[in-house]
């Protein structure tokens, strides 16, 4: 069972959220259900600190046993921050995709753009959608 | 898509259904890691009924497949399974599959599954050619297969059989009931560990993957997929058609030297005969990655910045717990502890050939 999708953030179509620290920068990282869809995730390969990215290009890398997964960034910006417990324990997005589980710090580029994305109640009725 | 007798077992079990060649396969029921250990360290059940099945029947029935095939069977006895190739007339491999004597004038021949239909034209094309006095029959559709596979394989299948299993040795095989049907228990796999396929009437596999089920899961069998079916054959260094082979590559070229004896003849022998002369210039081998990441099928490998080949397999051994994988390279690259490099995504990370298997039971 995936666990439910926290209020205070906003998600993408892609799986991904983005948690607005309110200092203009943010938190993003995968969601409970992505990872459950991945399964046993061996691996992350995190942006190096400084990249910028747009929204909706690629911030990392979550690799399970079988697969290779971007993760897009959900909004756009620069990167100041990392989470290294990742590299050693990718199985963190496992346990905690939502908190412990956190992938990169971004500096918001436009907070325009969280407009764009999904409230958890939004991204509830989409992964019910994805599931049947 | 085409489905398998066991479809629905598989749809119920809330399997993860993907399409394998133009078959909808579990590929996971929970996910491949666990799935991959309990085959290790207690035993798991496969659907592998896509794979192919040809009966060769006849007086000369021996002497088609001595043609057709690279190994010598003469010496093979009846109840015994023998790995072979079947080439191209350029030497490249069409098929490594295995032969299955069941009686003096009657063989089947075990394909993969994508390689069931070439196969079978290769082989009826030198039947026509020789005129030999033996006919052939593609049964896949009608026959089933089940991998039933881990150390606790035998403890769970003697529930369901009257056949010896302790005296089935490996690669070897009897003809027997399995939860009364008839079927043919084979001790032989494609993960590296004790284990049993059994073949049978494609109708009656729903009841014999019901029994094997019940029989196993006390025991704490359960249902693996294509996933961890795939990271198994990696760990213990068999290579997979369509993936590590092709029709482009000769038996000299990968691990199947042993599977070609020279001292008869057989299709594809003059080419392969002048392919030896000239000297192979690639090999495949297999290495560990050193440094960070996973390499993965058709990343190209280098050698102080250049290309010297190609990863065909990559993935994140589950038991060794470190990246692995096959490639092809340049012959003069091909020792193991040669020091290589893998380009993964825009990162060139370090690797070193090892021998193969990566991983053998201790027995």
């Amino acid at each position: 069972m995936s666990k439910s999708n926290p209020t205070d953030r906003l998600y993408s179509k892609d799986h991904e959220w983005v948690k607005d620290n309110g200092d203009g920068t943010a938190l993003v990282g995968i969601t409970d259900y992505a990872q459950e869809m991945l399964t046993d995730i061996v691996f992350v390969e995190l942006p190096p600190i400084g990249k910028k990215v747009a929204q909706g290009e690629p911030v990392a890398v979550v690799e399970s046993v079988k697969s290779v997964s971007d993760v897009y960034a959900p909004v756009g910006g620069e990167v100041v921050d990392v989470n290294k417990t990742l590299e050693d324990t990718p199985e963190l997005l496992n346990r905690d995709a939502f908190n412990d589980g956190w992938i990169a710090k971004l500096k918001i580029a436009d907070a325009d753009e969280l407009k764009s994305l999904l409230s958890a109640a939004a991204y509830d009725a989409l992964i019910q959608e994805e599931k049947h | 898509m085409k489905k398998t007798p066991l479809y629905e077992k598989h749809v119920a079990l809330k399997a993860k259904i993907i399409d394998f060649g133009g078959w909808a396969m579990p590929v996971q029921y929970t996910n491949v890691i666990d799935e991959h250990r309990t085959t290790r360290t207690n035993a798991t059940l496969f659907d592998i009924c896509h794979m192919g099945e040809i009966e060769v029947r006849g007086p000369q029935a021996l002497d088609l497949l001595q043609l057709a095939l690279t190994r010598d069977l003469a010496g093979q006895k009846t109840g015994q399974v023998k790995l072979s190739a079947l080439l191209n007339d350029r030497g490249g491999i069409i098929d490594d599959l295995t032969v299955y004597k069941m009686a003096e004038d009657f063989y089947m021949l075990v394909t993969n599954a994508s390689t069931r239909e070439p196969d079978y034209l290769r082989v009826q094309s030198i039947l026509e050619e020789k005129k030999f006095d033996c006919r052939l029959a593609d049964v896949s559709d009608k026959t089933g297969k089940l991998d039933l596979q881990g150390p606790r394989s035998e403890e769970i299948l003697r529930k369901l059989t009257p056949a010896d299993l302790k005296g089935i040795r490996f690669y070897c095989f009897s003809e027997a009931q399995v939860a009364g049907i008839p079927a043919i228990i084979s001790r032989s796999g494609y993960t590296g560990e004790d284990g049993f396929e059994i073949y049978a009437a494609a109708e009656k596999m729903g009841l014999i993957w019901d029994a094997l089920m019940a029989a196993g899961a006390p025991l704490g069998m359960k249902p693996a997929g294509l996933g961890a079916r795939d990271t198994l054959r990696l760990e213990s260094g068999m290579m997979l058609n369509g993936q590590d082979i092709t029709q482009e590559i000769c038996p000299l070229e990968v691990p199947y030297g042993w599977l070609v004896d020279w001292n008869k003849d057989f299709a594809g022998k003059t080419a392969l005969a002048a392919i030896k002369d000239a000297g192979i210039r690639k090999k495949l081998v297999g290495f560990e990655m050193t440094g960070r990441g996973i390499a993965r099928h058709e990343y190209p490998v280098t050698k102080n910045g250049k290309v010297i080949g190609t990863v065909t397999s990559g993935t994140f051994s589950p038991t060794l717990n470190k990246a692995v994988g096959l490639a092809f390279v340049d012959i003069e690259f091909a020792a193991p502890d040669t020091e290589i490099d893998v380009v993964i995504r825009d990162t060139v990370s370090p690797a070193k050939i090892v021998k193969l298997p990566f991983y053998k039971r201790q027995k």
